[in-house]
């Protein structure tokens, strides 16, 4: 059997990592508080979907990526866009409609992609991404261009049948991928006990893939759980699937406020305090005495400065000129 | 291997499939980014034989054979795609184009627009079309009108094998997603002329299969041959009948389908489509617009009947076009009925 349960964080990681590791969670975190600043000020259009409580998992697989490696990513996809490595300038510009964006403007928060940074795009079809980042792994194993594919997917789309085509295909031709399954618990406004049969673990295990569960508030776990199965991947050893425990913070989109009819305060409560991923990094860096509270605060006070630099120049950067609506329908 | 078989073929007399097959195998020995897959295109070569010989020539590597996932394997060529390939995939039935929806219609069309022109889908959805082969309704429809009705997408409805080869090469070294259809019933019926010697036709350059003054029959795949069957016989009632092939559902050459009816005052518009909706409508729309004040009669549509195709022979015939309707219909329309 080749399913591994509950990994511990037994590999060494050294400090320059842990520290860019750190920095990713708090830029996310940054960014999306901007995010949800933005959209209840009325100044982001559309809907937003906020990684807060998230960050631990895109950015302890991402830091195991090399930049050419690909990435698919969802309609929760901020935090997997900044860790594989886009700017937060352009990310806000694109969330605002601006022409600046990284997609000019015509993709929005759940579309953005990036060639430049292996990002396939985010997708915001529930599972839209499973078929193209299997194709995208398909491509590198055909290629031999040694890259590795990451599909990022929450646990609601466990249930969409494209998903296990997918797999299929990817364990049979034995595809550079991982399926990284992210259960924040909630498929929308239902916990995924009410629509999801049988232990989740069961479902790659049918296929003989690999599979691993890990706490995906630790960055530490999730790095060390993602890079061997990363790098085996690119040795030719097949895919593998991750089940990242964790949670969402907020609400399904921005306009989730209104939230204990599906879930308690007192679970939210107690995951931010007890379970919060920044805060378990920075705890432990603390205690084992590898960083300095002030280390850890500048770099905090930094991010903090970047991000608010963004959003002015985003806020400040022109719309696309409408003649750009017909533009770029066909390459 | 194939070029042997090429070269022993009567060029004047070349088989739709053998046309879509050479035009694959060509472009396939000048790329090597591109791959074939689908249910039983290898050894097979494919339920109707289309393909046959490619997996012997170009191994199976290149020539796939895939599990029975259509949405599966469809979303690998749009990935591979994007990742610096040209994945042809084979939807053995038009029908099950059903199954490919979210990968045809909200990934590989808007990739591109959506990323805001930086990803691109060089991908070839290849698929049938076309009734009258005693399959049924979940066998038989001709669905061309689903993707031509989707920004991103290019169509190609090809009616002759020298327009399938050439289109076909053209669908593939397109940079974005082409669906090409194959009526099946061309496979055992439509033979013509294809040069040995390498030749593409772009997308969305109508051909104007047989000139005519008194009426115009705009029409698409297996109602091009229906439609110059039906041109011999109103030859023989005075009616000099002028045969239009778009070849292409988008793009559309509109200037091609507007000058024809100009030039003749009527027009039928045929199509093996479901009428309600269709391509048809889109076409009568165009000519109707574009050539109003040139009109001497309504222009009127043929499409499939409005119903699930039906099984039982009698029953499926009723159901397509025939060349007596269109000689009945342009007789009508030419006040000569």
């Amino acid at each position: 059997m080749t399913v591994a349960h509950q990994t511990q964080t037994a590999v060494t990681i050294p400090l320059d990592r842990l520290l860019h590791m750190y920095r990713q969670m708090v830029a996310i975190r940054l960014f999306e508080e901007r995010v949800n600043d933005l959209y209840t000020r009325a100044l982001m259009p559309g809907l937003a979907h906020l990684y807060i409580g998230e960050e631990a998992i895109a950015v302890g697989i991402c830091e195991a990526l090399n930049r050419t490696d690909y990435i698919t990513s969802t309609h929760r996809g901020h935090g997997h866009c900044l860790a594989k490595g886009a700017s937060p300038d352009r990310m806000f510009a694109e969330l605002l409609g601006k022409a600046s964006g990284y997609c000019r403007g015509k993709g929005g928060s759940m579309h953005i992609a990036d060639p430049e940074t292996g990002n396939l795009g985010a997708n915001a079809i529930v599972c839209g991404s499973a078929g193209l980042a299997t194709g995208a792994a398909y491509a590198s194993k055909y290629l031999k261009n040694g890259r590795v594919t990451v599909c990022f997917f929450g646990e609601g789309a466990l249930n969409q049948g494209v998903l296990y085509e997918e797999m299929n295909l990817a364990q049979l031709w034995q595809l550079p991928i991982i399926f990284a399954c992210e259960n924040n618990m909630y498929n929308e406004y239902t916990h995924f006990s009410e629509t999801t049969s049988g232990p989740i673990m069961a479902r790659p295990a049918a296929f003989g893939m690999m599979a691993v569960e890990v706490d995906g508030q630790d960055v530490r776990a999730v790095y060390s759980a993602a890079a061997p199965l990363i790098e085996d991947a690119r040795a030719g050893g097949g895919p593998a699937f991750m089940l990242l425990n964790t949670y969402r913070y907020h609400g399904h989109h921005v306009g989730d406020i209104a939230r204990t009819y599906y879930r308690p305060k007192a679970e939210e409560q107690q995951w931010a305090s007890d379970r919060d991923p920044i805060k378990l990094l920075t705890d432990w860096l603390l205690k084992e005495k590898r960083a300095d509270a002030a280390a850890l605060e500048k770099i905090g006070t930094d991010l903090t400065a970047e991000m608010d630099a963004a959003v002015e120049s985003a806020i400040s950067a022109p719309y696309p000129d409408p003649s750009e609506v017909n533009q770029d329908i066909y390459a | 291997m194939l070029d042997t078989q090429a070269a022993k073929t009567n060029r004047d007399a070349v088989g739709f499939g053998d046309a879509v097959r050479e035009a694959i195998a060509e472009e396939m020995r000048r790329d090597p980014t591109i791959v074939l897959m689908g249910e039983d295109v290898a050894e097979a070569g494919t339920t109707f034989k289309v393909l046959k010989g490619l997996v012997e020539e170009f191994g199976p590597d290149r020539i796939i054979d895939t599990p029975i996932s259509e949405a599966g394997f469809t979303g690998i060529g749009v990935g591979a795609a994007m990742a610096g390939m040209r994945p042809i995939v084979d939807i053995m039935f038009g029908d099950f184009l059903t199954l490919i929806m979210d990968q045809m219609v909200n990934q590989a069309a808007k990739i591109h627009y959506m990323s805001g022109g930086k990803w691109k889908v060089p991908l070839v959805i290849r698929t049938t079309m076309g009734a009258t082969r005693r399959s049924a309704a979940q066998h038989s429809q001709s669905l061309h009108a689903w993707p031509s009705h989707i920004p991103g997408l290019k169509v190609v409805v090809a009616s002759t094998p020298y327009d399938a080869k050439g289109l076909m090469k053209s669908a593939i070294r397109d940079d974005n997603p082409v669906v090409f259809f194959e009526d099946k019933i061309s496979y055992s019926k439509v033979k013509g002329p294809v040069p040995l010697e390498d030749y593409v036709i772009p997308l969305g350059v109508a051909d104007v299969k047989r000139e005519g003054r008194d009426i115009s029959v705009i029409a698409t795949s297996s109602m091009v041959q229906v439609a110059l069957g039906a041109a011999v016989m109103l030859e023989g009632v005075g009616i000099s009948t002028e045969v239009v092939d778009p070849r292409t559902m988008w793009p559309l050459d509109e200037r091609t389908l507007i000058e024809s009816v100009k030039k003749t005052s009527r027009a039928i518009v045929m199509d093996e489509g479901y009428g309600r909706y269709g391509v048809g409508a889109e076409l009568a729309a165009v000519v109707a617009q574009g050539a109003f004040y040139h009109l001497d009669a309504p222009v009127t549509r043929l499409g499939a009947l409005h119903v699930p195709i039906p099984f039982s022979p009698p029953l499926e015939d009723a159901t397509v076009p025939t060349e007596q309707q269109v000689v009945e219909l342009a007789m009508r329309l030419c006040g000569k009925a």
